[in-house]
């Protein structure tokens, strides 16, 4: 189970709370609820070889919302006193019309959740600095003696610890504490006039730990390096449709840009997403099976409850090639009549709740990956991206490639250079030929943009054959 | 919510309470062993509304503050930063900081800017309005906006709504030099998304517009706003892929401002000094044609990206960037500066939270003398590029490959909409076959560019 989080930890009383709940919660509110967040988040940076940035940052606040209808009322403070959150309550409250004054709201029951994916124990969690500073100076000389072209590496490590307190008007008080940590390696590699860049990273609600376990670190070096060095020899991307080849784990922000944002019930319910009216039609060829999972211990994306205190979960997204469901919030489970999947997400106690991803993945298959790769005779072989991005309307999406091979005669040959694909979301998934028995999750990297919101995410795929997408490379024909 | 409390005067405290407060954690931190140190505080208030389909679909307000240190023990240093302004919160947040500092290494180039450096006068760039819009009239000015969009045409059956935001905020800069500077700065936008629907194919498209101003007045009407909006929406129906083929590419006003803001992003000190930037060791030398002129100008009147004094209370100046195509100043603070043998540029910018990095303040790109139809009419077979999508630029290469929508220009007309699709080259080639620059440079924001034509890029389509 997690962990009961004490009232007091944000200085407030149960009196003040259920006293600034019936004040927002007036006649026409269907919903109401206060999200007390506290947050310290630390970084530390090395560059040129020194360690040479250290930043805190303390940030601690409330949130006050209410919905009647499609309506959502939004207030937010720095301070937590009394008067603070009645005037938060006042202003959440204007959007319903009625008249103001107190209404009972139950008692809510303080619970904590019913289990917990990340117990890293505060010590792990609180890290000394010149713990931080060693990892750091490590990873330095690791990536450049990698190989003498390595010129520079910046490496940062950042960590956050977030308390966070849900009391809402259907009488829940739950609250969790959430560790997130994350280091990324980035080398410059240098060879006569030609410089290239590589990164690699990864991390997780997990402690410190985590990071030297099998010199995990370490190879974050390793990799950077390798992958900057791997594109001093990269030659020009092709430009075009072609049969394209997506190795397994970080590939996986596919789905989050074709299918997974066009999936946020929000655009559905407001039918401006390219998948609106398209649940239980064919989205994917039979071999793709998509689900969004909150629930896998220690993973970036991962939750024990959602910002709205409901319980995360296994939400199955595709089956079989078959659209099967959306992923809501209270407000878009409640307006469409669909069931709530406990994926209603805020950046802080400064925004407002939306629908969001947590790990996004498709699960393995049958095929061999080698027989994969075999397949091609000429198309693109992609292992590592840098972002993506997608336009819910007309479902169309890109995602950038940093690490790319070709494939000449169903062999894997010359690295190419970094190449935009673009495709159709709903279209995308039915070119999906061949899918591989080699599952495999990011490494912790992942941060989803929407509405201006940043949370942590996470994806994950096996092996797969798209059998044509447009490659955005400079080499036509 | 009362009306008197909405449309009063301030609450804000008293002028100078901020001033103080930063001079109390100066002297905090001098206490604890800090050997320098500098302070940012800012505070302001917002108010969003959002309107969807004729209804208030969001209303959202706050007042938020927050205060940013970074102390230097002798050459090692940290920042941090707090929303808690209680005087035993500071006390341990100052604490806590020189610890850190002390934790890290010594970094030569690392210190405040000198004394002598600091800007002496604070002009008023007139960044502040006190209109003060209460929570009806914003859901009625998106009201308008929307509606006029919605009644603009027939195919526009949906919507994401229409935003008018409002914000009002203050900044206060202090140093352990003596320096302290203060401003106001206001901003109002209004934006508007239409999604239209394919009569035929039932397929949807949906497109924006905006404005953005620092005084209410001068902000385009909400018909205007809305209206645009929907012509940008409506124009992108049937659009279709086109064929992989090398062509001449225009780039409206909006894109050619996020080629402008790539340019930006390779002239920040930062990405020089650490070898991340295309255009490293290139000061002094020829980028683009003769014509093409591209200034950083921090006291335009009014602008956006204005302000009297940087993130380390140096005066803002007007820099040339590229003058006549040659490359004549980076975008540098104190310290990415000093790393590079050169000073500042008055370009450090400062989020609260985090050291100094560099940013712009009005960046553009100077107006040429064709209008935008000119350059359009120029082109026999190629690309008018309203919309970029992802995040394809490697700025260490230049390597440019991004998701690209539009319109095919044949025979200097604008013919059918593109989507799908994309275009790639390389930054520094693209910006040495800039062939044209059109005379409409607005600013919408802090990065600008005219209409401008690229000779020739990869179009990768079927």
């Amino acid at each position: 189970m997690g962990q009961l989080i004490p009232l007091d930890s944000f200085g407030v009383t149960e009196h003040d709370v259920l006293e600034a709940l019936g004040r927002v919660k007036v006649r026409d509110v269907d919903y109401a609820d206060l999200y007390f967040e506290s947050c310290v988040s630390e970084s530390v940076s090395m560059e040129e070889s020194l360690v040479k940035r250290a930043t805190k940052s303390i940030s601690q606040g409330v949130g006050v919302r209410a919905t009647a209808g499609e309506k959502t009322g939004f207030a937010y403070s720095d301070d937590l006193t009394r008067h603070d959150l009645e005037l938060a309550a006042d202003t959440a409250r204007y959007i319903a019309n009625s008249p103001g004054g107190s209404q009972p709201v139950p008692v809510p029951v303080h619970s904590r959740p019913a289990r917990d994916l990340y117990p890293v124990p505060h010590a792990q969690a609180d890290v000394a600095t010149a713990d931080r500073v060693t990892l750091l100076n490590r990873i330095d000389a690791e990536a450049r003696r990698y190989d003498p072209r390595i010129k520079n590496v910046m490496a940062s490590f950042n960590t956050e610890y977030k308390i966070v307190m849900v009391a809402t008007s259907d009488g829940t008080l739950i609250g969790d504490v959430q560790p997130l940590s994350r280091l990324q390696v980035t080398c410059i590699a240098e060879d006569g006039g030609n410089r290239q860049i590589g990164s690699f990273g990864g991390g997780g609600r997990i402690g410190f730990d985590f990071y030297r376990q099998g010199d995990r670190y370490l190879n974050y070096a390793k990799e950077a390096a390798r992958i900057a060095i791997l594109n001093l020899s990269a030659v020009e991307a092709p430009a075009g449709v072609i049969p394209v080849v997506l190795g397994g784990g970080w590939p996986g922000i596919l789905l989050h840009e074709a299918i997974g944002h066009g999936l946020e019930a929000d655009f559905n319910r407001k039918k401006t997403s390219a998948f609106s009216n398209l649940l239980g039609k064919r989205v994917a060829s039979d071999v793709c099976t998509i689900v969004d999972d909150g629930t896998l211990p220690g993973r970036r994306g991962s939750l024990n409850m959602d910002d709205e205190g409901t319980a995360t979960a296994r939400t199955m997204l595709i089956e079989k090639g078959m659209l099967r469901g959306y992923i809501t919030d209270k407000l878009n489970a409640r307006l469409l009549g669909i069931p709530l999947t406990g994926n209603g997400r805020r950046e802080s106690y400064q925004s407002i709740v939306l629908p969001r991803m947590t790990n996004t993945f498709m699960l393995a298959g049958e095929s061999n990956p080698e027989d994969i790769i075999k397949s091609v005779k000429r198309g693109l072989y992609a292992v590592s991206f840098g972002g993506g991005q997608v336009d819910i309307t007309n479902g169309k999406f890109v995602f950038s490639a940093s690490e790319a091979y070709l494939i000449e005669d169903g062999k894997v040959t010359k690295p190419v250079k970094g190449a935009t694909l673009i495709g159709s979301g709903p279209e995308i998934l039915t070119k999906v030929s061949m899918v591989g028995h080699d599952l495999k999750l990011d490494e912790g990297i992942g941060t989803c943009g929407k509405e201006g919101q940043s949370v942590p995410v996470g994806v994950g795929l096996p092996t797969i054959r798209i059998d044509e997408i447009t490659v955005g490379g400079t080499q036509a024909g | 919510m009362s009306q008197t409390r909405e449309s009063g005067q301030s609450v804000q405290p008293a002028n100078g309470h901020l001033a103080q407060l930063a001079s109390d954690v100066l002297a905090m931190a001098k206490q604890h062993g800090a050997t320098e140190a500098d302070v940012v505080v800012a505070d302001g208030e917002n108010l969003s509304v959002q309107i969807r389909l004729g209804s208030v679909d969001r209303l959202s307000k706050a007042r938020e503050k927050r205060l940013g240190l970074r102390i230097f023990v002798g050459k090692r240093s940290a920042t941090s930063s707090t929303s808690d302004f209680s005087s035993e919160s500071l006390r341990r947040l100052v604490s806590e900081t020189c610890t850190l500092a002390k934790a890290v290494v010594e970094d030569p180039v690392s210190g405040l800017p000198g004394a002598d450096q600091l800007a002496t006068d604070q002009p008023d760039l007139d960044l502040h309005d006190e209109t003060r819009l209460d929570t009806d009239r914003q859901i009625d000015l998106a009201k308008r906006a929307e509606a006029a969009a919605l009644a603009s045409d027939e195919r526009i059956t949906n919507s994401e709504g229409a935003d008018f935001d409002s914000s009002w905020g203050r900044v206060v800069l202090g140093n352990s030099h003596g320096f302290i500077g203060e401003y106001r700065s206001s901003s109002y936008s209004l934006a508007v998304s239409p999604v239209a629907v394919d009569p035929v194919s039932g397929s949807m498209q949906r497109d924006a517009w905006y404005d953005v101003r620092r005084k209410f007045h001068t902000l385009d009407t909400p018909e205007a706003i809305g209206r645009e909006a929907a012509k940008r929406t409506v124009r992108r129906l049937g659009a279709r892929k086109v064929g992989t083929k090398r062509v001449p590419v225009v780039f409206d006003q909006e894109t050619a401002g996020s080629l402008l803001g790539n340019l930006c992003s390779a002239v920040s000190g930062y990405a020089l000094y650490k070898g991340a930037s295309f255009l490293g060791g290139q000061l002094g030398k020829r980028l683009a044609p003769d014509w093409f002129t591209v200034y950083d100008d921090g006291r335009m009147v009014g602008g956006l990206g204005s302000r009297p004094f940087d993130g380390e209370g140096l005066p803002t100046r007007k820099n040339t960037v590229v003058d006549k195509g040659v490359l004549t100043s980076y975008l540098l603070d104190t310290y990415s500066g000093k790393k590079l043998g050169l000073p500042s540029s008055g370009n450090a910018s400062r989020s609260v939270g985090e050291s100094p990095s560099v940013g712009p303040t009005n960046f553009y790109l100077t107006p040429g003398t064709c209008s935008a139809e000119d350059i359009i009419r120029g082109v026999k077979d190629g690309l008018y590029v309203t919309e970029l999508i992802g995040f394809g630029i490697n700025m260490v290469t230049g390597d440019y490959s991004r998701g690209a929508g539009g319109f095919w220009i044949e025979n200097g007309e604008l013919t059918y909409p593109v989507e799908e699709i994309t275009i790639a080259g390389n930054l520094k080639q693209m910006l040495s076959d800039i062939e044209v620059v059109g005379s409409d440079l607005v600013f919408r924001g802090r990065i600008a560019s005219p209409t401008l034509k690229i000779a020739e890029m990869t179009v990768a389509g079927n």
